[in-house]
């Protein structure tokens, strides 16, 4: 396994990673149920969010904790097990200190246990990573969640109810547009939102921070020399490393071709080209120059 | 050889019917309900329709610009401006008039491809979004007392019906009763639905299928009987006239497959019964269809026929 290999993800990297790039509600598109059942509000929208945090962050803790307790064949009871726990400690919480929240999130905390969000994060990144990052990942992914949770919750109770976070917004004679704290509302505005990240996501990828959201699709490190991907067409160093290293490689390739001239032997361009291709091609062809002179 | 013959690959059925055509002819086949609408409710009616239709045009020509593709000039807007105007109480404020027209136009056709790729009656979802966001307004039938309906505050034959009040029919066929716009006068739908007949336009197949299927429905479930003056109240009532002609035929969300069509005029009488008898409200025209396009490429699937030769000839040989 590659994940073996690779170093610890840094805490920061994997709340910006929760937040953005990989945000559970508008990228990857996790626990739909929730998304559009609570988000009536800002305020359920972020009870809810704050609630699955806790949830995630600590069952990232014990399953990264114990995963080289966890039988394979067990893990996904296992998971369960403990997501559960956390899951009826925080429910008990937010029963004696927010009986209001509590009551207008009702069946949607129980049911936080199988959301997908928790046990994706679990058997994706947890069971596979040190605890200090799986800990971050866990809020990184929490507050990535609760945020859209909020922003949907805002929009929604800002145009079907003239509000938000219970604060009169719209002038007294704005006419709620009823619809949108509605199930199909729900629907809308998760639409409309997904659509305006994507839009912005374009338009930084085409503002020339390419790197920056590719590196959200790809989940790649930028250390293109030891990658294990060779088909890769993204390359991270920099655009002076990149004019030397084609330098590098051209140059190489002519003296190649001067030699194996020089020796009457044939190369095919093809070959030449399918060698360039990679990314340590250079010293690839230096090695082979060394072992020819 | 002559220029008798024309050489070229298919399709080879050829017609000069277009885009815009048809849409002409339908908005042609709409003035007279609009215009007996119009001098039924006075000239805000005008103003609502005229709203509804500049706002549906104008979403179209905007969206054409972000797309740069021109096209409002099929015409499929002021189809759907008007039908929505139409589906609409007199009484409604302008803007929400503009907002049913801009998401029936945006949400539900622009963003899914345009004309041709959306899978609802625009006009129809539109007047399913205005009646679930605003339902005191959508159902605010107050006449404004200035067209040739006196100041008539009420409710709807409909609405007098369910709760077992008696209704002139009379009045129900001419339209002088209330309710939106284009639904009241029986007489001017039926002008209009027999121009679309005769030019071609739409068949009897999902009308037919869809009144009579509603009539049946009426007489088994109804809890009248067969009594003729509750089932015309109820044919001639709401909007199962101007559903049945001008909107469940939308091409756009109608099945293509002939015995898809009477499936679906049959579903739409079953549901508008349901929705009438068994529902909260009175009306159920534009819920059933609505529904019914949704269920569209099922019945289509159900019903896709065989071609000679095919699974159900080789079962026999």
């Amino acid at each position: 396994m590659s994940n073996l290999k690779k170093k610890a993800d840094s805490p920061l990297e994997r709340l910006g990673n929760g937040l953005f790039k990989e945000n559970p509600t508008f990228v990857l598109m996790l626990g739909m149920c929730p998304t559009l059942a609570v988000t009536t509000s800002a305020m359920n929208g972020l009870g809810m969010g704050l609630a699955t945090t806790a949830v995630l962050m600590m069952s990232n803790l014990i399953i990264s904790l114990l995963r080289r307790v966890i039988p394979n064949r067990v893990r996904i009871p296992a998971f369960i097990v403990i997501i559960a726990t956390f899951v009826t400690v925080v429910q008990f919480l937010m029963e004696a200190y927010l009986p209001d929240i509590n009551k207008a999130l009702g069946i949607y905390i129980p049911l936080i246990v199988v959301n997908c969000i928790i046990l994706g994060r679990a058997e994706a990144y947890a069971y596979s990573n040190p605890p200090i990052p799986s800990f971050f990942d866990g809020l990184g992914m929490g507050l990535g969640f609760s945020f859209a949770l909020t922003c949907i919750g805002a929009v929604r109770e800002l145009l079907g109810a003239g509000k938000v976070f219970d604060y009169n917004i719209m002038p007294a004679s704005y006419v709620p547009i009823n619809i949108f704290v509605l199930a199909p509302g729900a629907f809308f505005v998760l639409a409309a939102l997904t659509a305006l990240q994507n839009y912005i996501r374009i338009r930084l990828r085409k503002a020339g921070k390419k790197d920056k959201a590719d590196k959200i699709q790809s989940g790649c490190n930028e250390d293109c020399m030891n990658c294990s991907d060779k088909g890769c067409s993204k390359r991270f160093y920099d655009n002076s490393k990149k004019t030397e290293a084609k330098d590098a490689m051209n140059g190489a390739k002519r003296r190649r071709a001067a030699l194996a001239r020089a020796e009457g032997e044939k190369v095919s361009s093809k070959e030449a080209e399918k060698e360039g291709s990679e990314s340590f091609a250079d010293k690839n062809a230096e090695e082979k120059e060394g072992e020819k002179e | 050889m002559s220029a008798q013959f024309h050489i070229s690959s298919n399709p080879h059925v050829r017609s000069a019917s277009s885009t815009s055509g048809i849409m002409m002819l339908v908005v042609i086949a709409l003035l007279p309900a609009a215009g007996f609408g119009i001098y039924n409710f006075g000239a805000r009616a005008a103003l609502v329709l005229l709203v509804s239709i500049a706002s549906a045009v104008l979403t179209e020509f905007l969206f054409g610009l972000y797309k740069k593709k021109l096209t409002i000039t099929d015409l499929s807007a002021v189809v759907t401006g008007l039908l929505l105007g139409m589906n609409l109480p007199v009484t409604i404020p302008l803007w929400m008039a503009a907002l049913g027209s801009v998401f029936a136009i945006l949400i539900v056709k622009c963003l899914f491809g345009g004309l041709g790729q959306n899978f609802m009656n625009p006009a129809l979802a539109a007047r399913c979004f205005l009646v679930i966001s605003f339902p005191k307004q959508m159902t605010d039938f107050i006449s404004t007392g200035k067209g040739a309906l006196d100041a008539y505050t009420g409710a709807t034959p409909l609405a007098l019906l369910k709760s077992g009040e008696s209704v002139n029919v009379m009045d129900m066929i001419f339209g002088k009763t209330t309710g939106t716009i284009g639904e009241t006068s029986m007489i001017a739908i039926v002008i209009g639905a027999c121009i679309l007949l005769l030019a071609g336009v739409i068949d009897l197949r999902i009308p037919g299928s869809y009144i009579v299927s509603f009539a049946v429905f009426t007489v088994i479930f109804g809890g009248h009987g067969f009594e003729p003056a509750y089932l015309s109240a109820q044919l001639a009532g709401g909007g199962l006239m101007l559903g049945a002609f001008f909107m469940a035929t939308d091409y756009v969300t109608r099945p293509i497959t002939v015995r898809g069509q009477y499936v679906f005029g049959i579903f739409l009488g079953i549901m508008t019964g349901i929705f009438r008898f068994f529902g909260p409200g009175a009306e159920g025209v534009s819920f059933a269809i609505v529904l019914g396009n949704l269920l569209v490429p099922l019945i289509e699937k159900a019903t896709r026929p065989i071609p000679f030769g095919g699974k159900g000839a080789k079962r026999h040989g």
